[in-house]
């Protein structure tokens, strides 16, 4: 009896052990940003793995040395960006999601198939078709082409909220129809308040997807330098004729970027499992 | 079935319709207004009037030069008195490709619209002369609100679909029927149809070409089993470690892998892949614990190189999968467990018999999701390795690249859309079959309604 306590003792703090040495792996790379950030010698690469002085200097310069990057105007346009399409993306996935949750038509399994395989086209080649579209009309390499694009995929990926809607009793919407309401009624006064926590996810989502893209704007925007996003103008610092000034810099970016994200993130990842094995799990 | 009754329609209303509801083949609305369906009536009236001159003004010019893709070429030519090279526009063969395939959707929904207009002219005529009431404007409105909720809801999402995903997926589709490659660039250039050429190009024609992309497809194909199976099963041997009833901090654990792939991956994989280069801190790190005595080429030798992307995938991958299987193994119906203890069951036969099968049938269609991601997976090598080490026996790709990376190379570097697009279709036809098939024969779809 003894035995068997010491035993599983051990095996305790042997689990306990790994779990917090993988964890320790996992996170280096975050330490590492962070201390690149603090770092006051230039360069990417350092013949010493500790900085040998800290300084706040890398912020400050992000913020006021913009005639090479301009960060705060690359930081309006992602914020501008990711607020509209957050808005668009969101209103879009609810209108899809609750369609393919509640509503029973004749052509409705065709089109969910016909979403999911037009999801499997990589989508930046359809990007560049609407590239070329936006050229001739006018728009390549604005904000509101870049907005549209990110908002565009909206209709199909429903996965996550048609996963939360479908957990939500439907005896709920069957006494309300019995009761007179209809579709509509239900949809604004039954589910929607039902899925505060859905929406706050697939708004959350859609507003870091912006912000993370690099290969979206890439392809949109060139090298128009005033409209780019944080993720491709950093990306620009740390070219091979910009990284050893500003490696450094392109830190103290990263988190400027990362933390916000992180937070988000952190809020939404408990719905993340809802929507990859979709109907079949109940939260 | 529906096909015929379609054609029932047109011809029982070609047939017996009334004056009016004939006219409705010409004049869109007629029927409609006379049953006193007068918004419906103008709506359809108007749409004709807005296609008509959509046809004439828009739609012709770049459709009836959309067999040739167009013949004039830009001109310059000198004008003696001012002095200069004036530029003469010619035909833009890119322009004509993308209006011709925008003008062929909007002829397709007034094809709808037209039969919608004749069926509901004949339906007014047929109720009118039954003594049926004729759905009325403020009937419109109600259903629109109840019975067809769905067109009400789906209409802007559908309209954005057809917008951003499939017109620009036809369009590449035709791309890929062209020579429209570095060499014939809009709009100084014109491109045109050549048929089959970069399909046999790739799978059989030219030599180079065809090496690249079995090649590439070979490591993708790999990679991606690789990469999805070391996520799955490590992901669970986490989440299932991590869940242990020994292990204390559970959300602290599951938050700090959580905190990892939230940074976001140009910044996390830039930073990596800086560290793996011969000067970077892995190799000083290395050099200095002494186990190396000089930098390891991580990133510049091929086998390396794809081990390195393996690896780093799973940094990436396995807190995905983790979160994942935590969400799944929360959700094991306690009873199963009890009614295995009450037979005797020990911790490890519990786990064979009830955990791991429970995880596998729930997480199966997510399993192919993760596969095919990985499949088109361009961030982790594209940001990691950018393809390289590069190849001189491949066209224009590196050893690392996946055919989503070339693909992206191709356009965005070399401007060979004809190429890339012929690839492109190639991968959506790869994976888009199988994801249907495997989707709906998993019991998580097909039993949908089930679970509600």
């Amino acid at each position: 009896m003894k035995n068997a306590r010491i035993r599983r003792r051990v095996s305790a703090v042997a689990l306990n052990a790994l779990i917090a040495v993988l964890a320790v792996l996992w996170l280096v790379p975050v330490f590492w940003l962070v201390i690149s950030s603090f770092r006051a010698e230039q360069g990417a690469y350092t013949p010493y793995l500790w900085p040998k002085a800290f300084t706040f200097d890398n912020y400050i310069r992000l913020f006021t040395d913009r005639r090479l990057f301009d960060f705060p105007r690359w930081l309006g346009n992602t914020l501008f960006v990711a607020a509209c399409s957050c808005v668009l993306t969101t209103m879009l996935t609810l209108m899809v999601a609750y369609v393919y949750s509640r509503l029973r038509f004749p052509k409705r399994r065709f089109l969910m198939n016909a979403s999911l395989v037009l999801g499997m086209f990589p989508g930046f080649m359809s990007i560049i078709a609407i590239y070329h579209f936006m050229k001739a009309i006018g728009l390549d390499q604005t904000l509101l082409a870049l907005i549209l694009v990110y908002s565009g995929g909206a209709a199909l990926n429903y996965y996550i909220a048609k996963g939360y809607f479908d957990t939500i009793p439907k005896s709920l919407d069957e006494a309300a129809i019995l009761d007179g309401a209809s579709n509509s009624t239900v949809f604004w006064k039954i589910i929607l308040p039902n899925a505060k926590p859905v929406i706050a996810t697939t708004a959350i989502n859609a507003f870091i997807n912006p912000i993370v893209d690099y290969i979206f704007v890439s392809v949109i925007m060139k090298d128009n330098y005033n409209n780019f996003t944080v993720a491709k103008g950093l990306y620009t610092m740390v070219d091979k004729t910009n990284i050893y000034e500003y490696y450094t810099v392109f830190c103290a970016g990263a988190v400027i970027v990362a933390i916000p994200v992180v937070l988000l993130f952190l809020r939404v990842q408990k719905y993340y499992v809802a929507g990859i094995v979709g109907g079949s799990v109940k939260g | 079935m529906h096909g015929e009754m379609k054609r029932h329609i047109l011809a029982d209303a070609a047939a017996r319709g009334s004056l009016w509801t004939r006219l409705s083949f010409l004049v869109m609305g007629a029927g409609c207004i006379r049953y006193k369906q007068f918004v419906r009536g103008a709506a359809y009236l108007l749409s004709e009037v807005g296609f008509i001159f959509f046809f004439r003004d828009f739609a012709l010019q770049y459709l009836s030069r959309f067999a040739t893709l167009g013949t004039e070429t830009q001109r310059k030519v000198w004008n003696e008195e001012l002095q200069i090279f004036q530029r003469f526009p010619g035909d833009n063969s890119m322009l004509i490709l993308l209006f011709s395939v925008l003008s062929i959707a909007v002829c397709a929904v007034f094809l709808y619209l037209w039969y919608a207009n004749v069926r509901d002219a004949w339906r007014a005529q047929e109720n009118a002369e039954h003594g049926c009431a004729i759905a009325s404007f403020r009937d419109d409105l109600r259903a629109m609100r109840h019975e067809r909720f769905h067109v009400t809801l789906l209409a802007l999402p559908m309209l954005t679909m057809v917008l951003f995903t499939v017109l620009p997926i036809v369009f590449m589709i035709l791309i890929a029927f062209t020579n429209f490659d570095a060499d014939h660039q809009p709009p100084g250039n014109l491109f045109t149809w050549v048929g089959m050429s970069n399909v046999t190009d790739i799978f059989l024609g030219n030599a180079i070409k065809t090496r690249t992309f079995f090649g590439l497809l070979g490591w993708t194909i790999v990679w991606a089993i690789l990469a999805t199976f070391t996520n799955y099963f490590f992901g669970m041997l986490l989440a299932v470690a991590i869940n242990s009833r020994l292990v204390k901090l559970k959300k602290v654990w599951r938050t700090c892998f959580v905190i990892a792939i939230a940074i976001p991956q140009f910044v996390s994989l830039l930073l990596i892949s800086r560290a793996l280069e011969p000067a970077g801190a892995i190799n000083v790190l290395l050099m200095k614990l002494g186990v190396i005595r000089s930098p390891l080429p991580f990133l510049l030798d091929p086998t390396l190189a794809r081990i390195v992307a393996v690896v780093v995938n799973m940094w990436i991958g396995i807190p995905y999968s983790m979160i994942t299987f935590s969400g799944v193994l929360m959700n094991i119906p306690a009873e199963l467990y009890e009614s295995a203890e009450i037979d005797g069951a020990g911790p490890m036969r519990k786990f064979v018999s009830i955990t791991l099968p429970y995880m596998f049938f729930v997480t199966a269609p997510a399993t192919i999701t993760t596969f095919v991601t990985n499949f088109n997976n361009f961030n982790v090598i594209y940001l990691l390795t950018a393809g390289g080490p590069f190849s001189l026996d491949y066209y224009q790709a590196g050893k690392t690249d996946l055919l989503v990376t070339w693909l992206y190379k191709l356009t965005v570097n070399r401007n060979d859309y004809s190429l890339a697009s012929t690839i492109g279709i190639f991968i959506f036809l790869l994976v888009g079959t199988c994801s249907l098939i495997v989707y709906n024969r998993t019991g998580a779809v097909t039993k949908e309604d089930q679970f509600q």
